[in-house]
């Protein structure tokens, strides 16, 4: 068995066609960022045009803890308005 | 194409990395798409009912017109990269040229694939700096390969009288005629890549003609071709 | 199924009473439908046992690229020749997503490579037959891929986060294999005397090693509880079989096709197809490291992890190598 070390973790974020923001899609190993970007391409894109990928070094990332999870999410959790289906709307007025 | 398209594909599965197979089969299909294109043309230009299938499966080895260099066998990674580097950067001038044929097929082709070429260079380049760069193993390992491949580089470079003809007619551009600029570029790379490129013009010659092929071009054809010959007429 | 025998340490279910309180805001959160995250609080046993499943799947993958890799160069159009190779391309693909899913519990890929390259892992036992002719990935598109596919759909609705979302790109992607070997049977079941017969014997020989996908039966897997209180394991391996078996059969008659099981009969009071156990002794043969090809597909993945690795040191070299020379100027 071959011991070497292990290429590091990356985190893939893509940005569509569709005009949304970027998306973490998936992870992936790379030896640097170039590399990084030319692997999501090939792994997560295919290849498609037109879209835009960011790539962040796994360790790099900072995450909230989930004992934060009541404080930080519970605000966000009462705005209901930000959510469509707040606003009750009669059949008549189609899809929305 | 269809040659070290299908030698590319013979990666899958087996690459250094998951990273790598994935991209490795990425350049294969390409590769087999471009075959198929121009199959698919050669066929219908030479009007005599046979199709891009019949001409990759049906023709023996001295029909088969490729650069004798795309024939050899994978051997390691180290010659797959320095192969692909090699071709890829005479294959996107080149299709840069065929965008601009007369041709409007041709130039069709050309405009659609030289998007992938693009990306292959890209690719086979900056990993051709990577591993010459890398580690003394790797180093060595793709000097090794660089100095194997040199004697079959120069068929790229060699006009023969279909050459000649089609760039009468402004189809293509003469082959030669792109050997300057690819010499900059490869010595280019190279360079910082830690390599030393091989002190010799000397190159096989004859493979785009049918005239000579390698010994592996044979092998090929009975594994690629098999179920084609083993079952005529059956369709799959 | 790509994970069939995950041996699971809890055997039973532990009770809920006798469950700490930790573990029972763990097991309620399951309960609930949440899902679990990477940094969320998880038992010991539960991260083991994803890890087994999840690491296996992924082998699985990556040693079933091998089977269908060996018709890649023999491939009989061009057509078949570039979708063959994009499906191989995909299991790479799958294997990558599920490897990284892995990972966030904690274990790297290369130790998960360790561990299949030792024997300490398993992949599904499907990947250790032949592929001999043609026909054969017709089969394993059709039956294998369908059996897999019967596995991942309800694999969505896992517990574990990464391992949901993984699943969910995996089943999207998926869609096209199964058609695809069907398509395959189906134009040589349609064809020449010759590829009629290779078609049919195909199915011979990967109709039982695709039943047994499904891991041994329920009576005999003790393991499925606990796996099923974790919602790591959808349903149980009889449930899917007899699902696989209901759906395949019809499927086999329109292909004009027989199954080589003389005793598989619509049942009208069960509402299911009756049909004979596949033999469990080679199963276990097979799982064991006896089947026809366990040696060569181990054997081939070692050498492409061993050859390629002066190609992974040497690119993570030369990337030091530049950010040192950045850092320089």
């Amino acid at each position: 068995m071959t011991v070497s070390e292990e290429w590091p973790l990356w985190e893939i974020f893509i940005r569509g066609q569709h005009g949304m923001s970027h998306r973490h899609v998936g992870s992936l190993h790379a030896v640097d960022a170039e590399h990084a970007i030319k692997n999501a391409r090939d792994v997560y894109t295919r290849r498609n045009e037109g879209v835009s990928i960011w790539v962040v070094e796994a360790s790099n990332i900072s995450a909230s803890s989930p004992s934060n999870k009541g404080p930080l999410f519970d605000p966000s959790r009462d705005k209901v308005y930000r959510h469509p289906t707040f606003y009750d709307l009669p059949d008549e007025a189609g899809n929305m | 194409m269809l040659v070290l398209g299908h030698r590319t594909s013979e990666w899958c599965g087996v690459a250094p990395a998951l990273e790598e197979d994935i991209a490795l089969a990425n350049i294969a299909l390409d590769l087999i798409g471009q075959a198929k294109l121009w199959l698919e043309y050669a066929g219908e230009v030479e009007d005599a009912e046979r199709t891009a299938n019949t001409l990759a499966f049906r023709r023996d080895f001295y029909d088969f017109r490729n650069l004798l260099m795309l024939e050899l066998p994978n051997e390691d990674y180290a010659r797959t990269i320095i192969r692909h580097f090699l071709f890829d950067a005479f294959q996107v001038p080149w299709l840069e040229a065929l965008a601009a044929s007369s041709d409007e097929t041709i130039s069709s082709i050309g405009q659609k694939t030289v998007k992938e070429a693009n990306y292959h260079l890209e690719r086979s380049q900056d990993t051709v700096v990577a591993l010459g760069d890398g580690t003394e193993e790797s180093n060595t390992r793709m000097q090794k390969a660089l100095h194997d491949l040199w004697p079959y580089a120069g068929e790229m470079f060699q006009d023969d009288e279909i050459d000649r003809m089609m760039q009468g007619e402004s189809i293509a551009p003469l082959p030669s005629s792109m050997k300057k600029a690819w010499e900059l570029r490869v010595e280019r790379v190279f360079n910082d890549a830690f390599l030393i490129l091989p002190d010799s013009d000397f190159s096989h010659s004859g493979g785009r003609q049918g005239i000579r092929h390698t010994e592996h071009l044979g092998h090929m054809l009975a594994s690629m071709q098999f179920l084609q010959r083993a079952y005529p007429g059956a369709s799959w | 199924m790509y994970a069939q025998m995950v041996k699971s340490t809890g055997e039973t279910v532990v009770a809920k009473e006798k469950l700490s309180p930790k573990e029972r805001e763990f097991q309620d959160r399951i309960d609930r439908g949440e899902k679990i995250e990477p940094k969320d609080w998880m038992p010991e046993e539960y991260r083991k046992n994803l890890i087994r499943q999840i690491g296996q799947h992924a082998h699985s993958e990556i040693v079933g690229q091998l089977p269908e890799g060996n018709w890649i160069t023999r491939a009989p159009t061009l057509e078949r020749k570039a979708n063959l190779l994009a499906k191989v391309q995909d299991e790479a693909g799958h294997g990558l997503y599920l490897y990284c899913a892995a990972e966030t519990l904690g274990v790297s890929r290369d130790e998960l490579f360790d561990m299949l390259h030792k024997g300490k892992m398993k992949y599904s036992s499907i990947f250790n037959y032949p592929t001999l002719t043609w026909a054969d990935m017709g089969a394993i598109g059709w039956l294998v891929d369908g059996a897999a596919i019967m596995n991942q759909v309800p694999l969505q609705r896992t517990s574990y986060g990464p391992y949901a979302r993984a699943m969910v790109r995996i089943c999207k992607e998926e869609s096209f294999h199964q058609r695809q070997g069907f398509q395959i049977m189906l134009t040589m079941a349609q064809g020449t005397e010759d590829q009629k017969r290779m078609a049919q014997d195909a199915l011979n020989r990967f109709w039982y090693p695709s039943l047994m996908m499904f891991g041994p039966s329920d009576k005999d897997s003790v393991h499925s509880a606990q796996s099923m209180a974790w919602k790591i394991k959808m349903n149980s391996n009889d449930e899917l079989r007899q699902k696989f078996v209901d759906e395949i059969a019809p499927q086999a008659a329109f292909l004009g096709l027989n199954i080589p099981d003389d005793d598989l009969v619509w049942n009208e009071k069960t509402g299911h197809h009756d049909y004979s156990e596949p033999d469990w002794d080679e199963f276990f043969q097979v799982i064991s490291g006896n089947g026809p090809c366990n040696k060569e597909r181990l054997d081939a993945r070692k050498k492409a992890w061993n050859d390629g690795a002066w190609v992974r040191d040497g690119m993570l070299a030369h990337a030091r190598k530049k950010a040192m020379r950045k850092v320089a100027e």
